[in-house]
């Protein structure tokens, strides 16, 4: 208590004031516009300079995106139906959307098995993208590559079935070995991946109708089927393959370090297009023409080479961002080289190089549409060539290009999303 | 350089009479389907519907053969090239018939160890300008900026031609007839030059065809035809005659509609009987069943009916007989005898 001032002053006010609100240039929209738009007379010419191009852009697409026709059979009833009015033709999306998707040969009583493959494949990968999935559903993870082998291609479930148990034998035998050594336990499986499979391929052969549904041979995938199968397999491939061309650059071995280096800096040397064309066109006169391998396979192969190549260099910047002492931590603590490599230093390597990778993987995913200068028909392919060659819709542009932009940058953006969330989930250092 | 080349080319060469020398008649028979090779897509000429079966002026060339040498023109596993992928994809016998509107030159037919087997349409390179432009002929074009598809022979035509007369020009490379249309129409180039009959149907797909001109000069000769390897002459012989037979067939003036009547007995034309195999041994000779031609006729029609309904006036495409036409109309198309 005190009055000290109680004489000097006449009144003191003891009760506090109720809150008022911000004055209204300091609050809500109107600051934040203050803040963000109008913030120095620079920055208004901006806005507003900014705005007067949005509404130019709008009022002028506006009109061709509604009076957009849906239901006509070629463009010239679409042009008739317009009478000379702006708008678009998106008659060309509903009538070929089934081409666009699944390509013009892939038989439309079965677009449910790519479509089931695809709504599987988002189960499948949930437990690797999110740590927090429940781990049992990382078996369904392991089966779904020969799951959706069988639904996109059809034929006996026996082949994936031999491949799968192959494997697991593989894995049995690398299991047994792996206690004397790594590199034994790797031999020891593939041996016995490769017996099996060789020796159970027999069974699939000699019943062929068991569990069999359509088959369908790849030369009629295509539309964006096609892509995203390229996507998704080569970039699930070449993750494991350029982690161990990583590793192998910076092997103490001469020549397992000289075969990833040549091997690395060669793909990385020739553009994407040319392997293509080598897979295409070149690899066919080597062999004799009924041995044909299958086409979409060797560009699988192509494609997880190229980008195996530029993820090693990815993981290889990775693994020289670890501090030394990791390293030699490891070593202390008596690990040998897989533990340390496999407990230590990729977890470590890996978190570092994420961005990196999904660059990659963003980019391959978009590559994979150079497939239609081999004339394959990704979805791509399937645009310049059979829909804009038609009769009917020969001279349709803009609606076609721009529903390839708009499925492309859903799945692009989606990845890149799910990278920043990663890298938060992740971030470790102190910031 | 140039060794490379010869080098590369004997290599080629030589591999490819290491897989021609199979009989490509057992091949197709032993498979039950024709690989046929068509281009991704060129309006009239090679494209898949909206059923995604494929329809066309070469398709029925395709079809036509399949129905000939397996008595099904369905039998066809239709194989799409580009322009850089068609002469590799024949070479390494992953095809076995061409029929691409691929024009017939001497050094494809000789150096590439191909063998054209005829002709089945009549082409040359021209040009189409906005009418705005107010040119009326290919010689005012000094200084324009081309669009022009690479890798083809319209490619060297265009040089050719502008060197002949002592005037410059931009080229626009382009990739397929697709990308053409709306570069042109944008104004990235002046001009669009391709064979006549492309040129037509990329206009006709304009919004206002009326607003551009086809000059009159046609720049260079483009026959256009079926081809196989070297090497198989039998399998060519039969690719030739197919074509030969839909030709004669329309001079004869035996369509799809009446095939199954004149085949059923000899008729009074002994030309007729011995194309449809009621007299004669044609179709021995060829090592195909007697009635090949009826079913290659059956499988799209004569020349004239596949012309009129894939590229023929009343299709969007409009193109005019023109050189197409029999030589009894004054065109070029002139059938060998059955003989």
């Amino acid at each position: 208590m005190s009055d000290t001032h109680a004489q000097t002053v006449a009144f003191v006010r003891d009760t506090m004031l109720p809150e008022q609100p911000p004055p209204a240039s300091e609050a809500g929209v109107i600051k934040w516009m203050r803040e963000n738009l109008f913030k120095g007379w620079f920055n208004s010419i901006l806005t507003l300079l900014s705005l007067y191009f949005i509404f130019v852009i709008v009022t002028n697409a506006y009109p061709w995106f509604a009076n957009g026709i849906w239901n006509t059979s070629s463009l010239a009833e679409c042009r008739e139906m317009l009478g000379g009015m702006t708008g678009a033709c998106f008659s060309v999306l509903t009538e070929r959307w089934n081409q666009l998707l699944f390509g013009f040969t892939y038989p439309p009583e079965a677009y449910w098995r790519p479509t089931l493959a695809f709504v599987l494949l988002i189960v499948a990968i949930a437990p690797v993208l999110y740590p927090k999935a429940p781990r049992q559903m990382l078996v369904f993870t392991g089966i779904y590559p020969f799951l959706a082998y069988w639904l996109i291609w059809g034929g006996t479930l026996l082949i994936p079935l031999m491949v799968l148990v192959g494997l697991i034998a593989g894995y049995f035998a690398f299991k047994q070995f792996e206690r004397q050594s790594f590199a034994m336990g790797m031999v020891a499986g593939l041996v016995a991946a490769i017996v099996v499979i060789w020796a159970g391929g027999i069974i699939p052969a000699s019943m062929p109708d068991v569990l069999a549904i359509q088959a369908i041979p790849s030369r009629d995938l295509g539309g964006f089927m096609l892509n995203m199968i390229l996507g998704t397999v080569c970039v699930s491939l070449s993750l494991p393959l350029g982690i161990m061309l990583a590793l192998g650059r910076q092997s103490s071995m001469p020549v397992i370090k000289w075969i990833c280096v040549v091997f690395i800096e060669f793909i990385r040397g020739v553009p994407l297009i040319t392997l293509l064309f080598v897979a295409n066109v070149v690899l066919a006169y080597f062999f004799p023409p009924d041995a044909n391998i299958d086409l979409v396979l060797r560009v699988i192969i192509m494609i997880t080479m190229f980008s195996a190549a530029y993820i090693a260099e990815v993981i290889r910047g990775g693994l020289a961002a670890l501090p030394r002492g990791q390293y030699e931590a490891a070593d202390s603590l008596g690990l040998d080289y897989a533990q340390s490599m496999r407990l230590i230093i990729l977890p470590q390597a890996l978190k570092i190089s994420i961005p990196g990778i999904v660059n990659v993987a963003v980019g391959l995913f978009k590559d994979t549409t150079l497939v239609s200068v081999i004339s394959m028909f990704d979805l791509v392919g399937m645009i310049r060539g059979p829909i804009l060659a038609s009769t009917e819709w020969n001279g349709v542009y803009w609606e076609l290009w721009g529903f390839a932009v708009f499925v492309f940058f859903i799945v692009c953006f989606s990845i890149s999303k799910y990278s920043q969330w990663l890298e938060r989930q992740l971030a470790t250092d102190h910031r | 350089m140039k060794k490379i080349a010869i080098l590369g080319a004997m290599t080629v060469a030589g591999l490819s009479a290491g897989v021609a020398s199979a009989a490509t008649l057992d091949d197709v028979k032993a498979r039950g389907k024709l690989n046929c090779g068509v281009t991704t897509g060129l309006v009239g000429f090679a494209a898949p519907n909206a059923n995604g079966e494929w329809e066309g002026f070469d398709v029925g060339v395709c079809r036509a053969v399949a129905a000939a040498v397996l008595g099904d023109p369905t039998a066809v596993e239709f194989v799409p090239t580009t322009g850089k992928t068609r002469f590799t994809a024949l070479a390494s016998g992953e095809i076995d018939l061409l029929a691409r509107n691929t024009t017939w030159t001497f050094s494809r037919d000789v150096d590439l160890g191909f063998e054209f087997v005829g002709i089945n349409y009549y082409d040359g390179q021209g040009f189409m300008v906005p009418k705005e432009l107010g040119v009326s002929s290919a010689k005012e074009l000094d200084g324009a900026t081309v669009c022009i598809q690479t890798g083809t022979t319209t490619e060297l035509n265009l040089a050719d031609f502008f060197r002949a007369n002592n005037i410059s020009y931009e080229p626009v490379p382009i990739e397929t007839n697709a990308e053409a249309q709306p570069l042109y129409l944008e104004g990235a180039c002046d001009v669009y030059t391709t064979d006549a009959s492309g040129l037509a149907a990329t206009r006709a797909a304009f919004e206002n065809p009326g607003d551009h001109v086809v000059l009159p000069e046609i720049i260079s000769k483009e026959p256009l035809g079926p081809l196989v390897r070297h090497g198989d002459n039998q399998w060519g012989d039969i690719a030739r005659w197919t074509l030969n037979a839909l030709i004669a067939a329309e001079e004869l003036g035996v369509t799809s509609a009446n095939v199954a009547e004149l085949a059923a007995a000899p008729g009074s034309n002994p030309e007729i009987n011995r194309l449809l195999g009621t007299e004669g041994t044609l179709g021995a000779m060829l090592g195909l069943e007697a009635d090949w031609a009826v079913k290659a006729i059956m499988a799209g029609g004569n020349y004239g009916e596949l012309f009129e309904k894939n590229i023929g006036e009343n299709t969007p495409i409009g193109l005019a007989r023109g050189l197409n036409a029999q030589w009894t109309e004054g065109g070029l198309l002139y059938s060998p005898p059955f003989r």
